[in-house]
């Protein structure tokens, strides 16, 4: 195409050869990113080994799913969408730019594959980029300049805000691609005003308002819009390119990889060493994470790729309850300091004792307040991991010993008694030996005589909590109507260790594991059956070797289905249900739809959802260790807010399917005043108290 | 400093159901777990702290059987330098003069600038220090809920006295302390920390060892006898209060208040 304006590559700036100034500046610009990105990169080496190099078709479908197909996003609608139009429209422009790059270097370069038809589309298709990516830069900076919705809020303990980098990068985008359509406008009209063909125009577009705008201008002054344009856009990229790793736009270049390598396991916990076996953790000189290094290379691309958006501090109960734990600062303080550490210039200035990342970098309390409810990483749209990180962070707390004093008495009771309440273990089936239930549905205990198809592991809260008995005692009377021959290990079962692991203390897991996994062994059963989410998660993802494993709500539903089981109406229908996913049923096990299957068979039962339900659903406060764990500072406790967000979903009746939400719900509901308003039950009690007495 | 604290293994009283076994003259052990006594876990931290402090050493001794082995291992695993067990059937029964006296025999064989005790065990009645002090004619401070080491020959000891109020005295080294519970926060000890020390070889010294005459300790060496053990008849029931739940704080409040709990 004939062109009537002289191309920046020819044209002169200040009476230098716009080729030489191209040539200079991404010269300059490719040399500071480069610098940047090995310094950046070279801290990885030092940190610890992560496998994740296999599963390369899962990979490539997340990528798909989480990265291209911006998954999450949409869960933060307005600010979700916007961010799929920046990021499409950045997509579609990276040729661009890189086009518009090579043409200062080369005159009328043109991108290969793009030269003809299709270079026309593409023309289109990125002018309605520019238009798109403009008009979303313009409302970011308003929400975030004027609105500043309180997501992005710092409060004062965790440092500064972060405002002024995203106003910036949201100018440096404005900058890009409003000196794209003045430069491709200038053009354009000086085009027309010569009856010379232009490229496609549509209307609407910035490109074609800037045509328009400039129409009536002189040639000469839209020659130095075109050059002016064109430089501008060169500096502003190269500046961008190389401020993107300096903050939270790391992202722009991490998020792929981040992606690509994210977790893909939900429920399981990291082992102490990747490389390093059960066996094997003996000689290990030290466990866990206490300086920046022993986190693993994953973990610190995690905190480059943290994008500061505070989704997963905005769900996180802890966060919500007022303790001092905000899952995205645990990133941007780990960040922060590996920056300090490993500083673009000069060598480090930390000192080893400023190097110990407890006390210095996280807090005590921060790191014992999580629940391990994995809500932060159900809403982080690049896949941060949080869970294993807080455990690495506690097994290297309880290696130097240090434990809170409410923590330590229920962990030396597990290892003594095999249960945190140090219940003697004689006692572990007592629930079972109640006059008027051994009667009617007598529990065999395995062992050398007695032989059954089925394992029920009833765990530590059910067996000994005068409570939760109640719902061992509902369990066993749902296998016997299931027509289960099932029997339970009695005083040979001890604690899943599903807490004790995710608490940090790994050896005494694996001593609870290895008994456990002996006497399941021993016992000659072909499948296990539980009420409890926590011993669930933990037979089924840290336990090797089990017999096919079972929540009781996945056999419930099966019965249901298939017309085994089914139940009378309810004699109080004037009741509103609601479910509260437990996290380890829920997000850890993706079981959302096959309890609620279970309370809807029920004839009778009107059921609501919580606004945050599913994998949204908000921890009630936390299960094993945590019923223990004395929060050093906490405004409110987590299932009272849970209580109240049944209560305004205009609920009566909280239905669950885990001990330890049922304690912590019972108690919330007496905290919140809700007594006699409001009340919980287990999922495996209610379906008892409904079976339909004729067929069970 | 070269400190030596005195440990004891006892039924946890957290993890057991304590009974009185038939005839009365003991507890029902069968079913016991043990520990270390918690009094206990307080002087080992408050020694390891000192030691951190102003460098030294820390030793952990106990009068027992073999099994007491392992509360010895768990206080170096919490980071005990050293551990003695001093070990004999001649031992066996011996009241709380026989235990200072075995004690009395063992810091003699050692150079040690200040002795912990927990201010009581589990199982005790709290004698064992100012018994150990006086025999070995070394100055004494018990309840000890604070302590100041500057390095030079005297410390500094705090106790809480009557209405929560604290006292602090000097005291002279070498010295013996009984160390309160809340004096710090006994760092947690792991099933990892104890396997590192599982092999850490544990002298163990008997009455011939400690130059003791067999009838100055054990039950021949006794001068206090248990005669009986038997569970307190039930008191008066408490006192249920009634009403709605204003009703009850405010009658709560009253009770306070009339008792001296309130002001």
């Amino acid at each position: 195409m004939e062109s009537v304006l002289i191309s920046p590559a020819n044209a002169l700036y200040f009476g230098l050869p716009g080729k030489a100034i191209f040539i200079l500046i991404p010269l300059i610009g490719i040399g500071i990113f480069s610098y940047i990105m090995i310094r950046r990169i070279s801290p990885l080496r030092s940190t610890t080994p992560d496998p994740r190099f296999g599963r390369a078709g899962e990979r490539i479908r997340s990528v798909f799913k989480y990265w291209l197909g911006q998954y999450k996003h949409p869960r933060y609608f307005l600010p979700g969408i916007m961010h799929i139009l920046l990021f499409s429209g950045f997509l579609i422009l990276s040729v661009r730019s890189l086009t518009l790059v090579m043409m200062g270097v080369i005159d009328g370069f043109v991108m290969p594959g793009l030269g003809g038809g299709l270079g026309h589309v593409y023309g289109v298709l990125k002018d309605l980029a520019t238009t798109i990516v403009l008009l979303a830069a313009l409302v970011l900076i308003i929400r975030r300049g004027v609105f500043k919705p309180a997501r992005y809020d710092v409060p004062p303990r965790y440092g500064k805000g972060h405002t002024w980098e995203a106003i910036l990068v949201l100018c440096l985008i404005t900058g890009l691609v409003t000196c794209d359509m003045v430069f491709d406008g200038s053009l354009s009209a000086a085009q027309i005003q010569e009856g010379l063909p232009t490229e496609t125009i549509l209307p609407g577009t910035g490109h074609w308002v800037a045509t328009n705008l400039f129409q009536t201008l002189p040639q000469s002054t839209l020659q130095q819009l075109n050059q002016g344009a064109f430089l501008l856009h060169e500096l502003i990229f190269f500046f961008f390119l190389c401020f993107l790793p300096l903050g939270k736009h790391f992202h722009v270049i991490t998020s792929l990889f981040n992606v690509y390598f994210m977790k893909l396991d939900k429920g399981t916990v990291k082992p102490v060493r990747w490389g390093v076996s059960d066996e094997k953790l003996d000689d290990l000189e030290s466990f866990g994470v206490k300086v920046y290094e022993d986190f693993t290379w994953k973990h610190v691309l995690d905190f480059y790729s943290c994008v500061d958006c505070g989704r997963c501090s905005d769900n996180c109960p802890a966060n919500a309850a007022g303790r001092p734990l905000s899952p995205r600062f645990i990133s941007i303080k780990c960040r922060d300091h590996g920056y300090h550490k490993y500083p673009l210039l000069g060598s480090s200035k930390v000192t080893e004792s400023d190097s110990v990342l407890i006390g210095n970098v996280l807090e005590e309390d921060e790191i014992w307040s999580c629940t391990t409810c994995g809500a932060c990483e159900e809403e982080c749209p690049v896949m941060i991991e949080y869970i294993d990180k807080i455990v690495d962070v506690r097994r290297a707390m309880v290696d130097e010993g240090i434990v809170p004093q409410s923590l330590q008495k229920p962990l030396q009771a597990l290892e003594k008694r095999g249960n945190p309440w140090a219940k003697m273990e004689r006692k572990r089936a007592d629930w079972a030996a109640v006059e008027g239930f051994k009667e009617v549905c007598p529990v065999k205990v395995l062992g050398k005589k007695a032989f059954a198809d089925a394992l029920y592991f009833v765990d530590s809260i059910s067996s000994f909590d005068d409570r939760m008995q109640d719902i061992a005692r509902a369990t066993a009377r749902l296998l016997q109507a299931a027509d289960i021959d099932f029997g339970i290990l009695g005083k040979d079962e001890k604690d899943s260790g599903h807490e004790a692991r995710r608490f940090g203390e790994e050896m005494l897991f694996q001593d609870l594991m290895a008994h456990n996994t002996e006497k399941i062994l021993d016992s000659g059963v072909t499948r296990v059956v539980t009420s409890d989410p926590h011993a669930y998660n933990a037979l089924k993802k840290d336990y090797q070797d089990m017999p096919p494993t079972d929540h009781i709500s996945e056999l419930l539903y099966e019965r249901v289905r298939s017309g085994a089981i089914t139940f009378k109406p309810l004699e109080n229908s004037d009741k509103t249900y609601t479910y509260h996913d437990p996290c380890y049923l829920g997000r850890h096990n993706n079981l959302y739809e096959e309890p609620r299957a279970v309370l809807d068979a029920i004839p009778g039962l009107r059921r609501v959802d919580m606004e945050r339900s599913r994998d949204r659903s908000f921890c009630c406060g936390g299960g094993g260790l945590m019923l223990f764990y004395e929060p050093e500072e906490e405004e409110q406790r987590m299932g009272v807010i849970r209580v109240r967000m049944a209560e305004e979903a205009g609920a009566d009746v909280i239905v669950t399917a885990c001990p330890f939400c049922l304690v912590n719900i019972e108690d919330a509901i007496k905290v919140a005043g809700l007594e006699g308003k409001m009340e919980a039950i287990d999922l495996c009690e209610l379906a008892d108290r409904q079976l339909d007495s004729l067929k069970a | 400093m070269e400190i030596l604290v005195c440990v004891k293994r006892v039924p946890d009283t957290a993890e057991n159901e304590i009974e009185v076994n038939k005839d009365g003259s003991d507890i029902e052990r069968d079913d016991l777990v043990y520990s270390v006594n918690e009094w206990d876990n307080y002087a080992v931290e408050e020694a390891i702290q000192i030691r951190d402090k102003v460098g030294g050493s820390v030793t952990v001794i106990t009068v027992g059987d073999d099994e007491s082995e392992e509360v010895l291992r768990r206080e170096m695993a919490m980071g005990a330098d050293n551990g003695i067990l001093l070990s004999d059937a001649a031992f066996e029964n011996s009241d709380g003069r026989g235990i200072a006296t075995i004690l009395k025999a063992a810091v003699a064989k050692g150079q040690y600038d200040l002795v912990l005790t927990g201010a009581q065990a589990d199982d005790g009645a709290g004698q064992v220090g100012g018994m150990l002090a006086a025999m070995l004619d070394w100055p004494y401070a018990s309840l000890v809920n604070s302590l100041e080491v500057e390095g030079g020959e005297k410390i500094k000891v705090g106790r809480e006295i009557e209405g929560g109020n604290q006292e602090i005295n000097e005291i002279d080294l070498p010295c013996v302390l009984s160390i309160q519970t809340g004096i710090n926060e006994p760092r947690y000890v792991g099933i990892r920390g104890i396997r590192k020390v599982a092999s850490v070889d544990i002298p163990v010294h008997g009455a011939a060892d400690l130059g003791l005459a067999a009838e100055a300790t054990g039950s021949g060496g006794a001068r206090v006898k248990r005669v009986d053990y038997f569970v307190p008849e039930l008191g008066e029931g408490a006192e249920i209060l009634e009403g709605s739940m204003e009703e009850k704080i405010d009658k709560l409040m009253e009770l306070l208040k009339s008792k001296g709990g309130l002001k």
